[in-house]
């Protein structure tokens, strides 16, 4: 049976971990590589950077970062963050990740995801949207959540899906850094859209929003961030509380 | 030893070459090309793939002379050659992703969709899915029954002769996730991204 993936994430900035409530406010949560590594070996089952500034800055840094996780890391290794291009994603799956998440360029040219989906395979090709309510409606945020492309998420999750995207990694801006659960209206709905795994994001701040996240949202795997690099919880936690609740995971 | 990773731009293969130099130290010799006489001289061969069927079989034809190389390799001297992913699904006949494709056709068979049943089962089949061992297999050495191994596909190879067969996988039917024909191994999940359980496998087919 297919079991359901705890995803922790690790926003990375300058080459270093950190964690935004809201996007903003940074704390410095320690060195990816090594975090990555604790990650897995406590039985994540695959490990997802995100450079979060990485539109603006010079973002060579994360190709080193990659580079090394890659060679100590043997579950899956997801990037995201200020992917423009094709070439951008060459050059990530170069250097060690097996997928990469595209979000800004995603919207900007739908190009980009169908001609890297035939080039490099949909089962890389993770399309990242992030979500907020407006009305009785989602849209699409891009430039790490500071522009609305007023565009609809379910249709839009619709069209990645059919544009060759293998995984939508899908985030409640609304919900994002608030520890108060994942908007499960949000996932449910994308998840019954698509027939392509959906991950669950943002506003995680226990482990029942986990199991509401698969259970309520549909989701095929849950992303969290804080809840996992603070100590909050380990992994083994979490898989072992989703276990108890009837979720099947890899233990 | 010397184990060759044939890189054919195939797609994403840095995992696979991490995984196996990771596994093999200083005790065995990596290498990663496409040059045929490196391919020859060496003792085993990883044949790895990414994307689609199609994709896969065009960039391995792109190269001259590759397959007749590999053939040589696995069909005539028998030497082990084990194929990840894509890499298995070419061991057949023919395949069917984009269009209708020949494969190498070492192990009779096809390559078709896999039966989300309506789409009762999400595809790509992602994610970690456990294995039915049916068959001992040298590469399943010290693997338990039932262990987890990570998958990404929406195809799966169904063989003519189900005696190949070493594992399968449950998801929306049994999936054919191991093979094994004399010195051909195939896996269509990546044991290079399958944590502890998948090292030992890349481990048991090095030490073959």
């Amino acid at each position: 049976m297919l079991k359901n993936r705890i995803i922790p994430c690790l926003d990375v900035k300058n080459g270093r971990v950190v964690k935004g409530i809201n996007f903003v406010d940074l704390k410095d949560a320690g060195d990816p590589v090594e975090q990555a590594k604790i990650y897995s070996d406590g039985g994540a089952d695959e490990i997802c950077f995100l450079d979060i500034t990485a539109s603006n800055e010079n973002r060579d840094i994360i190709y080193d970062v990659v580079e090394k996780t890659s060679k100590k890391c043997f579950v899956p290794l997801t990037v995201g963050g200020g992917i423009r291009s094709v070439e951008d994603i060459k050059k990530l799956l170069n250097c060690g990740a097996d997928k990469v998440s595209i979000n800004t360029a995603a919207v900007e040219n739908s190009n980009v995801v169908i001609d890297s989906s035939k080039k490099f395979g949909s089962q890389c090709i993770v399309v990242a949207i992030d979500a907020k309510k407006n009305g009785d409606k989602w849209e699409v945020f891009t430039h790490g959540g500071r522009k609305n492309s007023g565009i609809d998420a379910l249709n839009y999750a619709k069209k990645m899906e059919q544009n060759g995207a293998g995984e939508l990694l899908v985030t409640s801006m609304d919900r994002d850094g608030t520890q108060i659960g994942y908007d499960i209206d949000l996932m449910s709905k994308i998840s019954s859209k698509v027939n392509i795994p959906v991950i669950a994001s943002g506003g995680v701040g226990n482990l029942d929003h986990l199991v509401e996240g698969i259970k309520l949202g549909k989701a095929s795997a849950v992303l969290a961030a804080s809840i996992f690099h603070y100590g909050k919880h380990s992994i083994k936690d979490a898989k072992d509380y989703l276990d108890s609740k009837g979720i099947p995971v890899r233990i | 030893m010397n184990v060759t990773i044939v890189d054919y731009n195939s797609g994403n293969i840095s995992s696979v070459i991490n995984s196996f130099k990771e596994v093999a130290q200083d005790k065995v010799n990596i290498e990663v090309t496409s040059d045929l006489n490196k391919i020859k001289s060496s003792d085993k061969v990883v044949l790895p793939g990414q994307g689609s069927f199609k994709s896969c079989v065009d960039a391995l034809n792109k190269i001259n002379g590759l397959s007749d190389t590999l053939n040589e390799f696995a069909i005539i001297n028998k030497k082990p050659l084990l194929g990840i992913c894509v890499g298995l699904q070419m061991f057949a006949d023919i395949g069917y992703e984009e269009t209708e494709t020949k494969g190498l056709g070492w192990i009779s068979g096809k390559v078709a969709k896999i039966d989300n049943q309506n789409g009762k089962y999400k595809l790509p089949h992602i994610g970690w899915n456990q294995i039915n061992i049916v068959k001992d297999s040298k590469i399943f050495n010290d693997v338990e029954n039932n262990s987890h191994m990570y998958f990404v596909h929406s195809y799966e190879f169904i063989p003519n002769d189900r005696g190949v067969i070493s594992a399968t996988t449950d998801y929306s039917s049994n999936i054919v996730c191991s093979v094994e024909k004399e010195n051909i191994f195939g896996t269509q999940f990546h044991p290079e991204k399958s944590d502890k359980m998948g090292l030992k496998i890349i481990d048991n087919f090095i030490s073959l």
